[in-house]
């Protein structure tokens, strides 16, 4: 049995800084219909809502910066090495995470297995987790659905995919 | 036989209508405050927000216990005294409490209600479970995870009420409602602020060789190796050296989660009447998972049949799992 995040890969350079530039539009309109269609999760945020959490797909080139106040949400795809100092990140692989956020694994266990790191402020990790998993109905198909049949085809070939793969066995 | 109720848990309504959908007869919850042992931030229901998942639940036949299974500190005993008061007015179908305090201000305010005896209450003996049936009409213990499966029959013959036993979950086996251990490191009480340590007090280090180090309150009470299975980072989990034990190991317990699958038939035997799953800290893939295993091997076994319960290694801590004492007081 071996742990699953060996190394955290670089994350800089022009790649990054272009795939950056290429999904933020897609992740500002993501996180304000989140934030329009489940208000209740501001409010088990409670004092993290000003928390700044760097979410760190290990195998994707960037990471996600999120600060979930309701008042001035951010979300955003940052380059590794321009990443901000964040009071809790949270890491694992991009597929991991999504099913995470969806309530389809089980926090505890992906950390129990080491698939899943945090590390900084970990009271705002449980909050978060907290808080998406009272979320009815799931985040990704909502994100899916706003790009239409090309958005839903997307993300049943990443579930398909991450289904089969077989360090998730 | 007995009815062999599933008791399930929730940390937040959604994870209460999960475990409904998935088959649960009852569904144990709190208030988001010191009045319950999972007082975890974000998690547990507001009022509006029990009042909600109890017509659910109702609606689909199943019940809602209320956890008050805490011990009020002098002087703020209100908080317990509102929270009884409220979970009354909203219908809740019983009471789980631990404090004798607390038990029988809810025998006389509310002498309709249901109260069942929280594991908190660490009642093991048949005494002092007939002490809280006579004084308070306590109807169901739940009883710590420390007794093998003859002794309940034994328990069972010699007290007038329900047995419910925990099944699946986090296998804690200090004294419950006496351990002191958090205390020590972070000031807060698991029996009277409900935070066993709290979340605030822990901290994740991943070091260089990819070993992570677990801390409470800046202790260091346990380092997994790269290539090892982790644990929650309770104290009495934690890995040490002491002077006659100069190589580290857990003093106290192991990582390891409580799974009765295999032993359900023997306690349905030895006459317990419900079935709690713990984990009210996880999440609703967990409840979904779980639920649906334990109602499908009680269904089974109710028919007749061998239960064929699902694998549910991989939501267990340190992905280990054990009967514990339940099978023998020489598990260790």
């Amino acid at each position: 049995m071996s742990t699953r995040i060996r190394t955290i890969p670089p994350g800089s350079g022009v790649v990054s800084r272009l795939a950056c530039t290429m999904v933020q539009p897609i992740l500002s309109r993501v996180v304000r219909r989140i934030a329009a269609q489940h208000p209740s999760l501001f409010a088990r945020l409670g004092p993290h809502q000003g928390t700044d959490f760097l979410i760190d797909p290990v195998d994707l080139p960037f990471a996600l910066h999120l600060r979930p106040d309701p008042q001035a949400l951010l979300f955003r795809a940052v380059p590794r090495d321009a990443a901000p100092q964040a009071g809790a990140v949270i890491r694992g692989r991009f597929l991991l995470l999504l099913e995470l956020v969806d309530s389809e694994e089980d926090g505890d266990a992906a950390f129990f297995s080491r698939d899943l790191e945090v590390s900084g402020d970990t009271e705002a990790v449980v909050r978060l987790r907290n808080a998406l998993d009272d979320v009815e109905g799931s985040i990704a198909e909502e994100t899916a659905a706003m790009f239409g049949p090309p958005g839903r085809a997307i993300l049943g070939h990443l579930r398909r995919t991450y289904s089969r793969d077989p360090i998730r066995t | 036989m007995s009815h062999a109720e599933l008791v399930c848990p929730a940390g937040t309504p959604a994870a209460l209508r999960t475990a409904v959908d998935a088959g649960a007869d009852a569904v144990y919850c709190g208030f988001q405050n010191a009045t319950n042992a999972r007082n975890f931030p974000g998690l547990n229901f507001t009022p509006d927000e029990l009042a909600v998942a109890v017509l659910y639940a109702h609606g689909k036949g199943t019940k809602v216990l209320l956890a008050l299974n805490t011990y009020p500190p002098a002087g703020k005993f209100d908080l317990w005294r509102q929270a009884a008061d409220l979970g009354a007015r909203l219908g809740v179908d019983a009471f789980i409490v631990a404090d004798m305090g607390v038990a029988d201000y809810i025998a006389r305010a509310h002498p309709q209600a249901r109260l069942h005896l929280s594991v908190q209450a660490a009642a093991s003996t048949p005494e002092a479970i007939r002490y809280y049936c006579a004084h308070f009409g306590v109807k169901r213990v739940v009883l710590p995870r420390i007794l093998t499966i003859p002794e309940i029959r034994q328990i069972r013959k010699e007290i007038p009420c329900e047995i419910e036993t925990f099944i699946f979950g986090n296998h804690g086996l200090m004294v419950e409602g006496r351990c002191s251990l958090t205390n020590y490191l972070t000031g807060q009480s698991t029996n009277m602020d409900g935070v066993c340590s709290p979340a605030s007090d822990v901290e994740y280090v991943r070091d260089a060789d990819g070993a992570m180090s677990s801390r409470l309150a800046g202790f260091t009470i346990d380092r997994f190796g790269p290539d090892e299975m982790a644990g929650y980072p309770t104290i009495c989990k934690g890995r040490y050296t002491a002077p006659h034990r100069p190589e580290e190991y857990y003093a106290f317990e192991e990582p390891v989660s409580l799974n009765l699958s295999r032993l359900l038939p023997e306690l349905i035997g030895a006459g317990v009447h419900a079935f709690k799953i713990e984990g009210r800290q996880r999440s609703k893939s967990y409840v979904r998972g779980v639920v649906a295993a334990f109602r499908q091997a009680v269904d089974d076994i109710r028919a007749g049949h061998a239960a064929n319960i699902a694998d549910l290694l991989a939501l267990t801590e340190g992905q280990k799992q054990t009967q514990g004492a339940f099978e023998t007081k020489k598990w260790r």
